[in-house]
């Protein structure tokens, strides 16, 4: 076992590095699901109560889509179950996919890897001890979400059916982030491709669960976790294909790891042109380094659209099975509505995700500080302005681009099937760009604080990660509106559905503006490095 | 002379560490300098200060007549920098950084660009992660030499490069000796100062402790000398201006105060000498002189 050998070490440098990220992750994601439990609990007292929930919840066939199918809304653990069943395995598949990029390609990238290998250390060790970490991790979340429903006074089995289920979701894609860290040279790159594999496993699973066919659910991993069925008779043997997806890709990573060497992947590395006598602005150079990304992003957003837009015209039939769900509908607008309240769910989405795209754009700035790269251009006569605006303009631009992208995935697939292109791209595109204010305000909060409190710079994410809660859990939290007016994306109006109402997006816009203009002249004035 | 850089009293610190505590420093134009001390005696924070990186708590600096951080842009594009340690885009090849830095300072020679690749023996296709420091060096270096600028900012620069690479290095800058421009090189190879520069500064703890031609510092500095007597050398014990002594019986080693030096050859003479061998002071000596106080501490 000596390719193993201490692999224990470095279990604990890896804790003891991650010590902040991992219990964030581990706390809050329990806590988020207790949180919802109980509330549910307040909300829905008794059996009738939840009965009655479950027909008039107003846009359930469109929130099968973003959450997971409903098996037994009666009990506090089906609803809960049903309500974090989309949002808490995608949660732990990133905890799980960043855990193990971050200890495995990007240290091998940053060369310390090097340094650790040249210790009394196994082959295998360092990957052991990633996969370690994630797992562990991801265990200690589904024990702790598992103890809060018991808590709660939840039977124990489907407690730990969905504790286990979320654990299951952490080990599978840190299984893959593992295995597609073998792949690239480069870190981003391979988290990317783990990521995408996350977004392609919730689509799956997405039209499974509303328009079928249901096979689809079974394709995705993610789909795996929701078919646990927990508080609504545990199928336990779907832990077994979890368990055999992970087998499979930490087999394929450490076989793939025998295959290559340290510091390559096994995609081979491509000699690139020799002179770029274009390469002359700041701009061009942001251009360079962040249009992968963009371009990668814009893809999967507009595969995203395309997707739910395939969705949308399901929504209408699913009532149709439903007389007595059809009649509150139509009592409420009718299905038009329902469509529109869909749709702008999916943009809300979006613009959540514009937001994560936009703050990671965003922080390049600070990547390439900290990385010893800014200085070298900054000592050229590029201006600390100029050399922030070009990072800035892929953050803002990139963002519309990804908004009208999904807008148009959603907007053409629909209007292709219900023969109304051009209205349907309308009213989505218009759904998709009211977001970008709200992602704005995002890109200039992280200015500022890269301006400011550049150690702090990667807070951003937390923003965006209260945003997200606040989005998804807000009303069922029953959280003050004084609370949810914390999130830039509360005060974004319901488009298609709703009026446009100019005035928070002028707000928003220019809040973002005067964030931007302080973070930048912060930046101007604070030393480098 | 006119100067390239001034420094008058120039103070940073960085929480509670002071990193520069008064630095003085003048670099004539067309010369090229040393810039010498042991780690973490201030020698990149003044050079970043110069760049306009960072901002000095006190004192003043000039860079070619003007402020490093009012003037930022135009003083850059009149001087090239190489950082200490060259981080490289992990998916820009080494040709595309080259051209680029040059761009940005505005614009480099092709020729000499071709040139310098071939003479430092880069492969320019290769992709920024794919390098090892020593290549990484070259990228930098190569791109600072190709640009048309007045005045160059090494630091350490060839950290990482192999005796040849070294050689190719001292050769360039020679070279930008010829062509008149300044260079302010901070490095750790005595040999490679002693070789390349017109005058050396030595910092230490964020202060000037010498500064001046190589001929200037050792002429303060006591010659070595080592002679063989025709009597027992323990007489030259109590001699005022001879230090650290050694005796082995008839042979003698010491170094002497340089305004003592005719008195005790005279004494020498006295003694009866039959081989003698006087050495000037080498920068190690200096170096390590000044090193020692810091390690003494």
């Amino acid at each position: 076992m000596s390719s193993f050998a201490r692999t224990g070490s470095l279990v604990r440098l890896g804790l003891r590095l991650d010590r902040v990220r991992l219990l964030l992750w581990i706390v809050a994601i329990p806590v988020l699901t207790y949180a919802t439990a109980s509330a549910f609990g307040e909300l829905l007292p008794t059996v009738e109560s939840r009965l009655a929930f479950s027909l008039t919840l107003a846009n359930a066939p469109a929130l099968v889509a973003l959450t997971g199918p409903p098996f037994d809304l009666s009990s506090i653990g089906g609803l809960t179950a049903w309500r974090i069943g989309g949002f808490g395995p995608v949660m732990l598949a990133m905890m799980g996919l960043l855990t193990v990029n971050r200890h495995t390609r990007a240290e091998e990238e940053a060369g310390r890897l090097e340094l650790i290998g040249s210790g009394s250390v196994g082959r295998f060790a360092p990957l052991a001890a990633a996969l370690s970490t994630a797992f562990g991790a991801s265990l200690i979340v589904g024990a702790l979400v598992s103890l809060g429903l018991v808590w709660i006074g939840e039977p124990a089995m489907g407690s730990i059916a969905l504790g286990l289920a979320f654990a299951g979701a952490g080990c599978m894609f840190a299984a893959v982030a593992a295995t597609t860290a073998q792949l690239t040279a480069g870190a981003r790159a391979a988290a990317g491709i783990a990521a995408s594999l996350i977004g392609v496993s919730f689509l799956l699973r997405a039209i499974g669960d509303s328009s079928g066919p249901q096979s689809l659910s079974w394709l995705s991993p993610i789909g795996w976790t929701q078919q646990v069925r927990a508080f609504s008779g545990e199928r336990w043997w779907v832990f077994g294909l979890m368990a055999g997806f992970c087998t499979v890709f930490v087999g394929a990573s450490f076989a793939l790891l025998t295959r290559r060497d340290l510091g390559s992947g096994l995609l081979p590395a491509k000699p690139g042109p020799a002179s770029a006598p274009d390469l002359d602005s700041a701009l061009k150079l942001a251009w360079r380094l962040q249009r992968g990304v963009t371009a990668s992003w814009v893809t999967g957003l507009a595969m995203m659209g395309a997707t739910f837009g395939t969705i949308a015209e399901s929504i209408g039939s699913l009532l149709d099975d439903n007389p007595r769900l059809k009649a509150i509908f139509e009592a409420m607008g009718g299905e038009q509505n329902l469509t529109d309240a869909f749709f702008a769910s999916i943009m809300g989405v979006v613009g959540l995700l514009a937001g994560a795209y936009a703050i990671q754009a965003t922080l390049r700035i600070r990547s390439e500080e900290v990385n010893l790269r800014a200085e070298p251009v900054l000592a050229t006569k590029v201006t600390r302005i100029r050399w922030v605006a070009g990072h800035l303009v892929f953050a803002a631009l990139g963002s519309c681009l990804l908004t009208i992208a999904a807008g148009v995935g959603v907007g053409l697939v629909h209007g292709l099937r219900t023969s109304s292109v051009s209205g349907s791209l309308t009213k989505l595109i218009a759904g998709g760009a009211v977001q970008l204010p709200a992602v704005f305000v995002l890109v200039g909060l992280t200015l500022l604080l890269i301006g400011f409190v550049p150690r702090w710079a990667a807070a951003a994410w937390g923003v965006l990660v209260v945003s997200l809660v606040l989005k998804q859990l807000g009303p069922i939290l029953q959280l003050d509106q004084v609370v949810l007016d914390l999130s830039p994306f509360t005060h974004v109006p319901q488009i298609p559905g709703q009026p446009i109402s100019w005035a928070p997006l002028l707000i928003l816009t220019a809040v973002a503006t005067a964030m931007s203009a302080a973070g930048a002249l912060g930046f101007r004035n604070r030393d480098i490095g | 002379m006119s100067a390239a850089i001034e420094i008058g009293g120039l103070y940073k610190s960085f929480g509670k560490t002071r990193a520069l505590d008064g630095l003085d420093l003048t670099v004539n134009a067309g010369e090229v300098h040393g810039f010498l001390g042991p780690n973490g005696a201030g020698k990149s924070t003044t050079l970043r200060i110069l760049l306009g990186l960072i901002r000095s708590d006190g004192g003043t600096a000039r860079m070619l007549g003007l402020d490093p951080w009012r003037d930022t842009v135009q003083l850059h594009s009149r001087l090239s920098y190489v950082p200490g340690e060259v981080n490289l885009w992990p998916n820009l090849t080494g040709g595309e950084i080259i051209d680029l830095l040059g761009n940005l300072r505005g614009g480099l020679d092709p020729a000499r660009k071709a040139k310098l690749i071939e003479r430092f023996d880069l492969d320019p296709s290769k992709k920024g992660r794919a390098y090892s420091k020593g290549n990484r060096q070259k990228v930098g270096l190569i791109s600072a030499l190709a640009s048309n600028v007045e005045l160059m900012l090494l630091d350490e620069p060839t950290s990482g490069l192999d005796p040849l690479m070294e050689a190719s290095f001292r050769e360039c800058v020679e070279e930008e000796r010829h062509l008149g421009r300044t260079v302010l090189l901070s490095s750790h190879i005595l040999a490679e100062v002693e070789a390349l520069c017109d005058r050396v500064s030595i910092i230490r703890n964020g202060k000037m402790v010498e500064s001046g031609s190589l001929d200037e510092l050792r002429h303060l500095r006591r010659p070595s000398i080592s002679a063989d007597l025709t009597r027992s050398g323990s007489w030259l014990k109590g001699v005022p201006g001879i230090h650290n002594l050694s005796v082995q019986d008839h042979h003698v080693e010491f170094e002497v105060d340089p305004d003592r030096l005719t008195e005790v050859l005279r004494k020498l003479a006295e003694l009866g000498v039959g081989s003698l061998i006087s050495r000037p002071p080498t920068l190690e000596e200096l170096f390590l002189r000044h090193y020692e106080v810091d390690t003494e501490r």
